[in-house]
């Protein structure tokens, strides 16, 4: 890069794993993107929560026949991706909880989502 | 203003690729820049020349590519994306053995860094999605 500007990045994920492609392709630019040495930040709201439910069962014996690719967010940590954040609320309306969730997060509520959201130069939203 | 632009639906689908367009032909004939117009997901069949809409209907792709070539707008298609939903250019159609290629006039295949880039050096990121 041509200059050392570092911007503050969050991605916003929306969307449950499987049905869309939506949440394997926000990763996808998660990985690339941590190339470039920017603030990163993903944060994890409605049915994105899903995202990082433990113990998903994708394979064709077991699920829908599509490749199970949670594990990646555990790999996050190795790219210096390390700032997770769910919405308390879209988490307990799942019945979920920390525990169940397959990395350290941060819980936030809305208003610290919305604070999140205030601070960042860029984000993306899928 | 200079800005990033993101569109991740795609033509007819969905009006996220209508409102790109307007976005971006109104950010541009009031005076602002547009750094770049990066295809994604579902967005990469906006660049899709085999598009044959009715013809009584607007021409979405054709709209981008009469766009770019009027103020030279740099239009990328995520190359991940187009690859696994059969968008190829030339060069990767030759590469890949397959016998076409259909990206519209205008448009270029480049990688996602191309986005990473767009975000860093635009003052506004516009993201264009369900």
């Amino acid at each position: 890069m041509e200059e050392e500007v570092i911007k503050k990045f969050l991605y916003v994920n929306r969307k449950a794993p499987y049905g869309t492609i939506y949440a394997l392709e926000s990763l996808e630019v998660v990985l690339i993107g941590a190339a470039f040495d920017q603030d990163v930040s993903l944060a994890f709201i409605d049915d994105g929560v899903y995202q990082l439910k433990k113990d998903q069962q994708t394979s064709v014996d077991s699920g829908i026949g599509v490749k199970d690719f949670s594990r990646t967010y555990r790999a996050l940590e190795g790219y210096d991706v390390e700032k997770l954040y769910v919405d308390r609320k879209s988490m307990e309306e799942r019945g979920l909880s920390e525990d169940d969730l397959l990395v350290d997060v941060q819980v936030f509520d809305e208003a610290q989502m919305a604070e999140l959201m205030e601070q960042q130069d860029v984000v993306l939203s899928f | 203003m200079k800005f990033g632009i993101l569109v991740n639906e795609g033509p007819y689908q969905h009006q996220a690729s209508d409102s790109a367009y307007q976005f971006t032909k109104a950010a541009l004939e009031n005076g602002h820049e547009i750094y770049r117009v990066f295809f994604y997901h579902d967005g990469v069949y906006n660049a899709s020349r085999l598009t044959v809409p009715p013809q009584d209907d607007r021409n979405i792709v054709t709209r981008w590519s009469d766009l770019g070539k009027k103020y030279k707008l740099d239009m990328v298609v995520c190359i991940a994306a187009a690859q696994r939903r059969g968008l190829l250019d030339e060069n990767e159609a030759k590469r890949q053995g397959k016998d076409a290629d259909n990206i519209a006039e205008g448009f270029r295949i480049s990688g996602l860094g191309q986005l990473i880039e767009s975000g860093i050096q635009s003052e506004r990121m516009m993201v264009f999605g369900d």
